[in-house]
C-alpha cells in the first residue's frame, strides 16, 4: 500500500505541469511568508521605538522644570501630567535620594531597576492590576531619582493581534498560490495536450491535424512541430508515389521476364531458342536490380545519411576526368562533347556523388542528342560573396529537349516524357542527380534552349564543413531542402 | 584453386559452386557462420567467398574479423545484399579483399575470383616490365612497343592497358575496369567503357596481324595471346 502511494507520488512529481506548479506555489508561500515576517519585524520595532522616544522626551521635559523650577517645580509638573493623561497610560515616580516616594503613581521603586541607560520592561502592579509597562530610571542632580514610563498593555494585545492578522493572510496567500500553481498547471496541462492531441491524432493516421496556433511562446514549438508534420507528410507522399511507380515500373519488368521464361518453357525448340529467351529474361531482371538499386540510392540520399562522406576536392579535375570519360562515348555516337573548366576549382561535398550526377547528366545529353551535334559541360563560379557563392555545373545539348510542363516533372522519379518513351532507361537519372544536389544543399536547374535542353547543377560553394547537425543547422537543412524540393524551371532560351 | 563458399542460400550457393567447378576450382561450401568459421581456420584455401548475412549467430564481418586477427591473410571476397556504398566501406574495412553485391552475374564473380587469386601471386614481386606476345610495356618510362613499333597511348589509355596485361589471361568485366581504371562506383548507362576498349584496340591492335583484346561475350575482355 505504501509502496504505491509512493510509486504514485513519484510518477506524479515527473509530470512537467505538476512539478512546474508546485515550484511556483512554493516560491510563492515562502516569498509571502518571509515578507510578512519582515512586516511584522518592522512593525513592533516601530512602536516600541515610539514609546521609547516618548519617555526621552517627556523626561526631557521634566528635567527642564527641574532645572527652572527645582524640586517643587518638577513634583508640580509630574502632577499636572498625570491629571491631564487622559489615556491613564503614564507612569512617574519621583524618589528621594533615601528612597522616599516624593511623587508619581507607582507605590515604590522597583527592585530590579537600577540602571540608567537601558529601558526595562517590567510588570508593575497599578491601581491593583498588574500591568506590563516599560521604565526608564533617571538620575536627577541633588541625588534625586525619577522614573518615566509607559503602559504598554496595549502594545502586548496589539502584537499578537497583528501576528495573528499576518499568520492568516499568510495562510490566505499560500492558498491562492497554490489555487494559482493549479490554474498554471491546467494552462500548461492544456498547451502540452493541444500538441499531443495533434500527434496522437497523425499517430492514428489523420495527417491533416496541424497544431493550433495560439499567438503566444508556445507558437514556437507548434510551428516547429507543424513543420516536422509538413516534412512527415511530403516524406509519406514520396514514399506513396515511389510505391505506386514501383508497383508500375518494376512489374513491367518482371512479368516481361516471367512471359519470356513462361514461353520458352512451352515453345522453345531448339537449345539457342530457348538460351535466346533465357538470355533476353536475364537481362530484364537485370534492369529491375538496376532500377532497383537506383531507388535504394536516391532514397539513402534523400535521408540525408551520406554527409559522412564529405571532404574538400578539386572540382575541375573531377569534371575533367569524367569529360574525358564520356568524350570518347560522345566521340562514339558521332556527338562533340566540348568542356568549359575552371583550372582549379576547391569543393566541399561528395566527391563520388558528383561524379555520378554528372555521369547521368552526361548520359542523358548522349542519349537524347542528334548525330553531329554538340554537347557542353561547363562549370562556373558567380561573383556573390563568400557565403552566397554558388558554382554551376551544367550540361547543354542540342537534342529533343522538353516541353514546359515535361520540365517541371523532369525529376520525378520514374517520370519519362512521351518523346523519350523509345529510349532505354528508367526515369531515374535525374531524381538522383536532384537528390544529390539536395545533399549539397543546392538545387536542379532545367532550362529550355532552342534546341535542346541544359540542365545545371547549382551547389553552395562552402570549402569547410558547415557546423555539425545541432537543432539551427538542423532547421536550416530541412527548409532548404523544402525549398528546393521542386526543380527550378528557367523558362526561354538560356 | 581451392575455394571455401560460405553462403546460406542453396540457389545461389549450388549454382556458384557449379561454376567454380567448372572452371576448373576445387569448392568446399558451407552454409552457416559456425561452420564457415571452423572450415576457414581449419583448413587451408586459396580464397574465401563469404556471405555477410548467415544463420548460426555469426555473420561474414566476424568471420573475416577472426581470420585476420589470426593473420590468416587468404584473399576473402565479400558477396552481399547490402549495397550501401557505407557497407562496402565496412565490409573492405574489415578485411575483405573484395566486395559484390547481390545479385551479381556469374561472369563478374569468376573475374573477380580469378583476379584476387592472381593478386596474391603477382604482388609478391614488383615489376616494371610487362608483356604479352609481342606486346610490352615499360611501367617506369610508362613507353608501349609492339614488335619493334612503338604505340603513343594517352595516360588513360596506357592505365587500362597496364591493368588488362596485369589481369592478361583473365576475363576482367566493365565494372572491375570502371573501379580501378577510373575509379568510379557506379554504372554508367552509356557504353563508355567499350568505347575505352575499342580506341585502345585501334591502337595496338588494329595495325597489327594478331589481335590481343578479345570480347567476352556477356562478360567483359581478356587480353592473351591467341
Amino acid at each position: 500500500m505504501m509502496r504505491t502511494i509512493v510509486a504514485f507520488v513519484r510518477l506524479r512529481l515527473r509530470s512537467a505541469g505538476l512539478s512546474f506548479s508546485l515550484a511556483y506555489g512554493l516560491l510563492y508561500a515562502l516569498s509571502s511568508a518571509l515578507f510578512l515576517s519582515f512586516l511584522w519585524w518592522r512593525t513592533t520595532g516601530l512602536m516600541e521605538r515610539q514609546v521609547e522616544q516618548a519617555v526621552d522626551a517627556d523626561y526631557h521635559a521634566l528635567a527642564e522644570h527641574w532645572v527652572q523650577d527645582g524640586l517643587p517645580g518638577l513634583v508640580l509638573a509630574i502632577q499636572d501630567r498625570l491629571e491631564q493623561n487622559v489615556d491613564d497610560d503614564a507612569i512617574y515616580l519621583l524618589v528621594a535620594p533615601d528612597g522616599r516616594k516624593i511623587e508619581g503613581n507607582l507605590v515604590s521603586w522597583p527592585r530590579n531597576v537600577t540602571r540608567t541607560d537601558v529601558n526595562y520592561e517590567r510588570a508593575i502592579l497599578r491601581d491593583g492590576v498588574k500591568a506590563t509597562s516599560l521604565l526608564h530610571a533617571y538620575d536627577l542632580p541633588g541625588g534625586c531619582r525619577i522614573i518615566v514610563g509607559r503602559d504598554i498593555r496595549g502594545r502586548a494585545i496589539l502584537r499578537p493581534l497583528l501576528a495573528d492578522t499576518l499568520v492568516w493572510s499568510w495562510v490566505m496567500v499560500t492558498l491562492l498560490a497554490v489555487g494559482g500553481a493549479l490554474v498554471v498547471r491546467g494552462i500548461f496541462k492544456r498547451i502540452v495536450s493541444s500538441i499531443a492531441r495533434t500527434t496522437a491524432a497523425i499517430t492514428h493516421g489523420d495527417m491533416a491535424q496541424r497544431v493550433p496556433l495560439m499567438g503566444n511562446e508556445v507558437d514556437l514549438v507548434a510551428v516547429v512541430v507543424n513543420e516536422m508534420l509538413d516534412r512527415i507528410v511530403r516524406l509519406m507522399d514520396g514514399v506513396r508515389q515511389v510505391s505506386n511507380a514501383i508497383a508500375h515500373d518494376l512489374r513491367t519488368p518482371i512479368s516481361r521476364a516471367r512471359a519470356q521464361l513462361e514461353d520458352a518453357a512451352l515453345n522453345c525448340h531448339t537449345t539457342d531458342e530457348l538460351r535466346g529467351a533465357i538470355e533476353r529474361a536475364v537481362s530484364d531482371l537485370d534492369h529491375v536490380t538496376a532500377v532497383f538499386e537506383a531507388l535504394m540510392r536516391i532514397a539513402q540520399i534523400e535521408a540525408g545519411a551520406r554527409r559522412a562522406a564529405f571532404e574538400t576536392f578539386d572540382l575541375a579535375t573531377v569534371l575533367t576526368d569524367i569529360g574525358e570519360l564520356y568524350s570518347a562515348a560522345a566521340e562514339d555516337a558521332h556527338l562533340t562533347l566540348t568542356t568549359a573548366l575552371p583550372g582549379e576549382q576547391q569543393f566541399y561535398g561528395d566527391q563520388r556523388m558528383i561524379q555520378q550526377a554528372v555521369a547521368n547528366m552526361l548520359d542523358n545529353a548522349i542519349k537524347f542528342s542528334p548525330q553531329a551535334s554538340t554537347i557542353t559541360l561547363s562549370c562556373a563560379v558567380d561573383s556573390k560573396s563568400a557565403p552566397q557563392r554558388r558554382v554551376t555545373i551544367a550540361v547543354s545539348d542540342e537534342g529533343i529537349g522538353m516541353n514546359e510542363s515535361d520540365l517541371a516533372r523532369a525529376s520525378e522519379r520514374f517520370f519519362r516524357a512521351e518523346t523519350a518513351r523509345n529510349t532505354p532507361g528508367a526515369g531515374l537519372g535525374l531524381s538522383l542527380v536532384q537528390a544529390i544536389a539536395q545533399l549539397h544543399g543546392g538545387h536542379l536547374e532545367l532550362s529550355r534552349r532552342n534546341p535542346g535542353l541544359r540542365v545545371a547543377l547549382v551547389l553552395p560553394l562552402a570549402t569547410k564543413p558547415p557546423p555539425r547537425t545541432d537543432r539551427n543547422s538542423m532547421t536550416q537543412d530541412s527548409s532548404a531542402s523544402h525549398l528546393s524540393a521542386t526543380p527550378v524551371l528557367v523558362s526561354g532560351s538560356a | 584453386m581451392r575455394i571455401l563458399l560460405v553462403e546460406d542460400d542453396p540457389t545461389v550457393r549450388s549454382f556458384t559452386a557449379k561454376g567454380l567447378r567448372e572452371a576448373g576450382h576445387v569448392v568446399e561450401e558451407s552454409d552457416n557462420g559456425k561452420d564457415g568459421l571452423f572450415m576457414a581456420v581449419s583448413e587451408n584455401f586459396d580464397l574465401v567467398i563469404l556471405d555477410r548475412m548467415l544463420p548460426g549467430g555469426i555473420d561474414g564481418l566476424r568471420i573475416l574479423q577472426t581470420l585476420r586477427s589470426q593473420n590468416n591473410a587468404t584473399p576473402v571476397l565479400i558477396l552481399s545484399a547490402l549495397a550501401d556504398v557505407d557497407e562496402r566501406v565496412a565490409g573492405l574495412k574489415a578485411g575483405g579483399d573484395d566486395y559484390m553485391t547481390k545479385p551479381f552475374a556469374f561472369s563478374e564473380m569468376l573475374a573477380r575470383v580469378e583476379a584476387l587469386a592472381r593478386r596474391g601471386r603477382a604482388e609478391q614481386a614488383p615489376q616494371t616490365k610487362l608483356s604479352v606476345a609481342d606486346l610490352e610495356i615499360d611501367l617506369l618510362s610508362r613507353t608501349v612497343k609492339r614488335g619493334n613499333e612503338r604505340i603513343d597511348l594517352q595516360p588513360r589509355e596506357f592505365r587500362l592497358l597496364e591493368f588488362l596485361m596485369r589481369h592478361a589471361g583473365q576475363v576482367v568485366t566493365r565494372t572491375m575496369l570502371l573501379e580501378r581504371v577510373w575509379d568510379y562506383h557506379f554504372d554508367p548507362q552509356t557504353n563508355v567503357i567499350d568505347v575505352h576498349v575499342s580506341r585502345l584496340r585501334q591502337k595496338v591492335d588494329k595495325p597489327f596481324d594478331t589481335a590481343l583484346i578479345h570480347t567476352i561475350r556477356n562478360a567483359g575482355y581478356i587480353l592473351r595471346a591467341e
